[in-house]
């Protein structure tokens, strides 16, 4: 350390509290503006509804204070506002629809928020190190790469929207991919905390860049092959990107060579162009995307289309919570939820939903770059760009910057799978976030040992 | 570690910048584009969803907004929907379709610039945005007492109030039911439209200012005699031939006389008795004296060849351009080419009537915002001087002895001179003619001026036959306005 600092280092608890209370009141302005929007009273049960949000959200706060008491303390109030705003647009989406609140996606929703909190909220007080994770490298590989295959098999996988992404088991459906984002995670921090010596040193110079041996092009041989089985079997343009994106960006910053970024991307790009010449759905993707309009594509399928149509009647400053039609738009609560989002708050209103992403990402990487050990800078990093990329996906798609995939939205789109993989995402990043901005034991305020009387034997 | 870290937040917010963009593209720069798509519901929605005005007749809607509990939010209806038809047109999924729906659109939807600043004062009170209301000048007993008069029969009929152009009653028969085609039931609507538009006796088109045009026959003659008396070389007793046969010129062809006989036992008549007899012969020969562009000019005077807008746009009448002296004389008693609008035939009536001036005509008499404050009030216009004030008189003279004695004496009302001009349309061997009336009343202050046709309605050859279908109509229209 350069910099020893006699002034105490702030926790952040205060200001995460505040902030957390703020998230909380815009959810409950957005609630109350939708119901008044959509019926001219307040909504009945805004009292359980926001005193229970608010109760999730404290409780939550106080684990932090008990178990991460230096944790990072902007991401709780950020997921907060996030979830909370999903919540309300998925119940408006209900309304919009003809569902009651009994019977809507919102209430599941909100049960779901409370499971994932709960379960993030243990994630925190069961690991107290992130580094005990390490110790569970390859079993989390394991899990990691069965749970992206799972869907493929016959009897618990299921096709819905024409990605086999699902596993189905006693009518209970899932997406196993938001977990296997976590583990894969994990299993590529630790494994390349190990393997980074090796495949950074060695290698031989082409064109300014430092190319790996031969031998150790096979850990990215394997994730670009699973990355293409994902893509050619189960349809999922979105989980593909995204599981090989994060694998070429941790490698990168595991092992700071630019030439494994070239090899990935050259990699990816080979891969989906033959993917394309081959499969049809593919080509279905990217005519949808390239030519949305065409009467061709609009056979096919007119959903790109109306989330576009969806936004654009939002224009700048949207038509107000309540006032537009997102009905009009399939999946709106889900897949779709973002032209949601941009049809009922506006391009305004889209932006910040967009820069409140931004900071969750920036403060993960903050993280990163605070910790010490390299298992916890690579896993931040690696867990904080997935989330970056996967709103990239998820938001890029509807808008057509990429073709359109099957992701969720982290922390908006309805979805318990997605909830629970993401909250406990921001548990382990929470979780070195604590780890990296908690104060050294300083040591000039001395401790018993130091205090003790002692020979000091100098070393030449 | 850290150098990449610091890299990778840069290829992040790359990633974000990119989203930024697309998401301006879409919500901002193509949001336009986006919304004026023909198959984008949401405008298609938003459109129904703002409470249109409505379009009043006298103090009663005859097509309103009523809230409705579908998606649409609002459901056009209109009362009396045959009688005003062709007045309001319909507002359906194909959007506005004729009348005024179509012509007054964006008053009636609230889009027009002269509504903007009630937009921006809708924005800030909170008040719903809504569409302007129109007055229309009918008189709701004169155009039932037309369309009464016109009955199952098919034609037209139009009554203009001379002194200022207000339309009085504009009716177009076959009519149609506009409901019909304006419910939020598309399979339902489609089909009645499609049954519509295929009707063979076309329901959907307004004879009283487009369609295929008539051809006026006698009522043109009132035209000629203008521009007869308008050159100054005749008055009503200038001593005119009136044979039962007119030679035409370079043909073996000649013109002869409704009945056959000659217009007067001495073969001789005056202007004024040509019209009161309606005199093919004498107009025939009229014609081609003062020449074809001395009566092109005159029907130009009276709004030929004009489109106004009224604010449906009227088709223009018209007299050929190439005439020869057979094809003249033709002309001049309203056959050959010749091709009218009743809506122009109850100009020329308006204008003799209003001493020689002709107004341009009109059917909104205000547009009243959602706050009843005027928004605009119609102000009477000029279109042009027919003619001189003197030959407006004298016309008005000879008009009103075809009433008391001529043609026209079914058009006769008790106490109240009336000025007329029957007129019998010939259009193809072995069809029946189109029977014609103009006229106004009283004669020494006009109040209504009407043209009414009826299609098939007279007896080819038969000058009185034209009176005897088409002028107690007209008489009818007169009268409801007389007794007011």
């Amino acid at each position: 350390m350069s910099v020893v600092s006699s002034v105490a280092p702030r926790s952040g608890r205060t200001t995460e509290l505040v902030l957390t209370l703020g998230a909380v009141g815009i959810v409950g302005l957005a609630y109350v503006n939708l119901g008044l929007a959509t019926s001219g009273s307040v909504p009945p049960g805004l009292a359980a509804l926001g005193l229970g949000y608010l109760g999730v959200a404290m409780a939550f706060h106080l684990v932090l204070r008990w178990r991460a008491s230096y944790a990072d303390p902007l991401i709780l109030p950020i997921v907060t506002l996030l979830n909370g705003l999903g919540l309300v647009m998925i119940h408006r989406v209900d309304l919009a629809k003809g569902r009651d609140i009994a019977d809507g996606v919102a209430l599941r929703q909100l049960m779901w928020s409370a499971l994932a909190v709960a379960i993030a909220a243990g994630v925190l007080v069961v690991v107290r190190d992130h580094r005990l994770l390490r110790r569970y490298t390859f079993l989390a590989g394991a899990v990691g790469f069965a749970l992206l295959l799972l869907p493929l098999v016959p009897v618990v996988g299921d096709q819905q929207f024409g990605a086999r992404i699902w596993i189905k088991v006693g009518g209970f459906s899932f997406q196993p991919g938001e977990i296997a984002k976590l583990a894969l995670a994990v299993f590529f921090a630790g494994y390349l905390v190990q393997t980074r010596d090796a495949l950074s040193v060695a290698g031989r110079k082409v064109l300014g860049m430092t190319f790996p041996r031969a031998r150790d092009l096979l850990p990215i041989l394997i994730a670009w092959l699973a990355s293409l089985g994902v893509l050619v079997f189960e349809k999922d343009l979105g989980s593909s990107l995204l599981f090989f994106g994060l694998f070429v960006a941790m490698l990168y910053v595991a092992t700071e060579r630019v030439s494994w970024i070239a090899i990935g991307l050259a990699l990816f790009g080979a891969g989906a162009y033959v993917a394309y010449l081959i499969f049809g759905h593919v080509q279905t993707r990217v005519l949808l995307w390239l030519h949305t309009f065409s009467p061709q594509a609009l056979e096919t399928s007119d959903q790109l289309a109306k989330g576009l149509m969806g936004m654009a009647a939002g224009g700048m400053f949207g038509t107000g919570l309540g006032r537009g039609r997102p009905d009009l738009t399939y999946l709106a609560e889900s897949d779709f939820i973002i032209p949601s989002f941009g049809e009922e708050l506006g391009m305004i209103g889209l932006f910040a939903i967009l820069v409140l992403y931004a900071l969750l990402v920036e403060r993960g990487l903050r993280t990163s770059l605070g910790t010490r050990d390299g298992f916890g800078k690579l896993l931040a990093a690696g867990l904080s760009f997935s989330l970056a990329l996967q709103c990239f996906v998820v938001v890029g798609g509807v808008t057509r910057v990429i073709p359109l995939t099957g992701l969720t939205a982290p922390f908006l789109s309805s979805g318990g799978s997605s909830l629970l993989a993401n909250w406990t995402l921001v548990a382990v990043l929470l979780r070195i976030s604590d780890h990296a901005r908690r104060p050294l034991p300083d040591p000039a305020a001395g401790s018993a040992v130091a205090e003790a009387r002692t020979e000091v034997v100098r070393l030449p | 570690m850290n150098t990449p870290v610091r890299r990778l937040s840069f290829l992040v917010a790359a990633l974000f910048a990119a989203l930024l963009v697309s998401t301006t593209l879409i919500q901002y720069v193509f949001a336009s584009d986006l919304n004026g798509r023909p198959d984008n519901r949401r405008t298609l929605l938003a459109t129904y969803a703002r409470e249109r005005g409505e379009i009043l007749v006298g103090q009663n809607p005859v097509a309103k907004s009523v809230p409705t509990d579908d998606e649409f939010k609002f459901q056009r209806t209109y009362d009396d929907p045959e009688l005003y038809a062709h007045i309001t047109g319909f507002y359906s999924f194909f959007g506005a379709v004729g009348g005024l729906e179509q012509s007054e659109n964006s008053l009636l939807s609230g889009a027009s610039d002269k509504l903007f600043y009630r937009r921006v004062s809708d924005l800030f009170t909170g008040r719903r945005p809504s569409g302007a209301t129109l007055e229309t000048t009918l008189d709701p007993a004169v155009q039932k007492a037309a369309s009464d008069g016109l009955g199952d029969a098919k034609g037209a009929a139009v009554a203009l109030d001379p002194k200022t152009g207000a339309i009085l009653a504009m009716v177009s028969h076959p009519s149609f039911d506009p409901n019909t085609v304006a419910g939020h039931d598309l399979g339902t609507v489609d089909k009645n439209y499609q049954a519509l538009t295929k009707a063979t006796d076309r329901p959907l088109v307004n004879r009283a200012i487009g369609g295929d045009l008539y051809p006026p026959g006698s009522v043109f003659k009132v035209v000629t005699a203008a521009a007869a008396l308008s050159t100054g070389d005749y008055t009503a007793d200038s001593e005119l031939p009136g044979p039962a046969e007119l030679d035409l010129p370079l043909t073996n062809a000649t013109l002869p006389n409704h009945d056959g006989g000659a217009c007067s036992p001495s073969g001789k008549v005056s202007l004024e008795q040509a019209l009161v007899v309606s005199c093919n012969t004498a107009f025939g020969d009229l014609g081609m004296k003062i020449g074809a562009d001395t009566l092109r000019e005159q029907a130009a005077k009276f709004g030929f060849g004009d489109a106004p807008s009224v604010p449906m746009r009227v088709t223009p009448s018209s007299v050929p351009a190439e005439l020869d002296e057979p094809q003249l004389a033709q002309s001049a008693i309203g056959q050959y080419d010749v091709r009218v609008t009743p809506m122009q035939m109850a100009m020329v009536a308006a204008g003799v009537a209003n001493k020689g001036v002709v107004m341009q005509p009109y059917l909104v008499q205000s547009v009243i915002g959602s706050d009843l404050s005027v928004i605009e009030t119609a102000e009477p216009t000029e279109l042009s001087e027919a003619v001189t004030p003197e030959v407006a008189s004298t016309l008005t003279d000879m008009m009103v002895a075809v009433v008391d004695d001529g043609t026209g004496r079914r058009a006769q009302i008790s106490g109240t001179k009336v000025a007329g001009k029957t007129g019998t349309a010939e259009h193809g061997k072995g069809r029946r003619a189109h029977a014609w009336f103009i006229s106004f009343a009283p004669a020494d202050d006009p109040k209504i001026a009407v043209a009414v046709v009826v299609e098939d309605g007279g007896t080819a050859g038969s000058e009185t036959s034209g009176g005897a279908v088409a002028a107690p109509i007209a008489k009818q229209m007169m009268e409801a306005r007389l007794n007011r």
